[in-house]
């Protein structure tokens, strides 16, 4: 019967605060990883998930792209799923009941093709009972501007996150694009235009050629990347977004263990999210929260928030 | 139980140059798989490749699991490189399972398609009337295993070097001749490859139509990239007629293999 040191007993705090919603510890799912969670409930406690994030709802169900819609890369996997969903309605009235019964925050990410369509979405999600955030997925086309994507013009981005702002009093997330050669600008954007928080990276565009077809191997030509390939991108990219913005930034990009979280931690995310993880481990995200408690008190800390933009650079 | 286990590999072996047979033994209680039913396997939890690979059951016998591969990619040869002894984390028993079949039955199976088929005649022994059809004798891999548990056994190759020469489902047409009948077989399981099933298709189209045919269903399992095997990442759909349509407008939606499949009524699928 040795004596345990005060620093082994004591367990340390891993809740994080996002814009007004509290999370027991920072690490929530990336959306379209994780359906509308009752495809996992049979592999982890929901309860224990810092918080759910949703598959992309939209207003109106949507069939997705024809097949192939994924194909494994070199340490990641392509996606062009092409935002299959069964749309808001559907979601509240058929799924949201279930998610309703554990202790974790539902985040609605949710999309549009013309600020219309993001508004009255935003609006329909914000006022079912059970819904806590909502994040806004910009990257996708705008139908009435020539389909420019929303996130990689900072106008037409302004103009759709200051227009979601109005429709919602829930914390609004905006995740931003990485296809944009300056992604702090993009935050910035978001950050002025209303947006509680700013979670990236979403995927990055890619394509993978069948060379005896020539042809692309995915049904839609192009496919967005995930998974360990993209995380040093990720990284970095969270890192220019904390010196630029105050509002919280959930990091994610091929989060695959507690420490590849940590490093998004102390680049200066307040939460992180888990992806292209699920599909490997399902209870990936239960690991690393049991992965970053241990960090702590390894390193002898008390809270997670001492971790957060912890990053030193220069001598 | 949880569908989420640790597995030890017992042995991993060449059958012959393209086919290996795995066996897992799980280190926790598992759920009994069911014939049709399959698993996502890695060999090691390694970033390259990334993604598990669904695999079939192909027997589960005193608490070991077996699966029949064929090294084809990255995720298959690294399974290969799998030694007894080694740990891996499984997810399964995933998906809907073959319907129980009622009397006799036809089991129609092109290439490593056998692996499915092969719990379903096992568990049904000597209903079955198997065909089975491969590119040459080589790529016929539990051939005496499978006649050993069918009624009856039709073989084909595409280069005649087992059985007869030719096409699977050409002599599953001779056999459902209807003014040649010698069966009471009303139903047919099959799995292969795409072409092999979009014949079968056409063959049970005209069977359905012809008054005297005894055919009256069939199922197929279907095959897609599939990352995640348990319906969350909706890569791995199939267009399906149905009534619950997203807007009445489409006449299909998209089911996933992995969770409303991997067997389907052949009738629901859309072939392109």
């Amino acid at each position: 019967m040795g004596i345990t040191p005060n620093s082994e007993l004591r367990t340390p705090n891993l809740s994080v605060d996002i814009a007004g919603l509290k999370l027991k510890n920072p690490v929530m799912t990336a959306s379209g990883t994780f359906g509308y969670g009752e495809e996992y409930s049979e592999f982890l406690d929901l309860s224990m998930l810092g918080a759910i994030v949703v598959k992309g709802l939209s207003i109106t169900p949507r069939q997705g792209n024809p097949t192939p819609r994924i194909v494994e890369t070199p340490a990641g996997m392509l996606n062009a799923i092409g935002l299959q969903n069964i749309g808001v309605e559907t979601f509240i009235k058929e799924k949201l009941p279930f998610l309703k019964q554990f202790k974790t925050p539902v985040i609605a990410n949710f999309f549009g093709d013309s600020i219309d369509e993001y508004i009255h979405a935003a609006e329909v999600l914000s006022n079912a009972e059970g819904v806590h955030a909502l994040e806004m997925n910009i990257s996708c086309p705008n139908k009435q501007a020539g389909w420019i994507v929303f996130g990689t013009d900072p106008k037409t981005m302004e103009q759709v996150v200051t227009a979601v702002r109005k429709a919602t009093k829930l914390p609004l997330i905006v995740k931003l694009s990485p296809n944009v050669t300056d992604i702090g600008l993009m935050a910035k954007v978001a950050e002025n235009a209303g947006a509680d928080a700013v979670s990236l990276i979403n995927t990055i565009t890619g394509m993978v050629v069948d060379v005896k077809k020539r042809r692309p191997v995915l049904a839609n030509n192009t496919g967005g990347l995930s998974g360990p390939a993209v995380r040093p991108i990720a990284v970095r990219m969270v890192w220019e977004v904390y010196k630029v913005v105050k509002i919280p930034i959930i990091g994610m990009g091929g989060i695959m263990n507690a420490n590849d979280a940590l490093e998004f931690l102390i680049a200066g995310a307040r939460a992180v999210a888990v992806g292209t993880a699920n599909f490997v481990n399902p209870t990936a995200t239960i690991e690393i929260t049991e992965g970053l408690k241990r960090f702590l008190k390894e390193e002898g800390l008390s809270d997670i928030n001492e971790i957060i933009g912890s990053l030193k650079v220069g001598s | 139980m949880s569908k989420y286990f640790k597995a030890k590999t017992v042995d991993n072996f060449s059958l012959n140059k393209h086919f290996s047979l795995l066996n897992l033994s799980p280190l926790s209680d598992i759920d009994i798989p069911q014939p049709g039913q399959f698993y996502m396997l890695q060999a090691g939890d390694t970033c390259d490749p990334l993604l598990k690979r669904p695999f079939s059951i192909f027997r589960y016998e005193d608490n070991l699991l077996s699966f029949l591969y064929r090294i084809r990619g990255k995720g298959t040869l690294s399974l290969s490189r799998l030694k007894s002894g080694d740990i891996i984390n499984v997810i399964g028993p995933l998906g809907n399972s073959y319907p129980v079949p009622d009397g006799d039955f036809i089991a129609l199976a092109g290439g490593i398609g056998i692996a499915s088929l092969l719990p379903l005649l096992d568990r049904f022994k000597n209903r079955a009337y198997l065909f089975y059809g491969a590119r040459n004798k080589e790529e016929l891999v539990m051939i005496d295993a499978a006649k050993g548990i069918s009624k009856e056994t039709f073989i084909t190759t595409d280069d005649g070097s087992e059985g007869k020469k030719g096409l699977i489902t050409d002599s599953l047409i001779d056999f459902l001749n209807p003014s040649r009948i010698t069966h009471h077989a009303s139903r047919i399981y099959a799995c292969g490859p795409t072409p092999m099933l979009k014949e079968l298709h056409r063959i049970i189209k005209s069977q359905i139509q012809n008054p005297k045919s005894q055919i009256i269903e069939c199922y197929v399992s279907m095959e897609e990239h599939m990352a995640c095997g348990v319906g969350a990442c909706l890569g791995c759909v199939v267009k399906v007629r149905g009534q619950e349509t997203v807007d009445s407008s489409q006449k299909w939606i998209y089911k996933r293999v992995c969770k409303e499949g991997p067997v389907f009524d052949i009738k629901d699928i859309i072939w392109e």
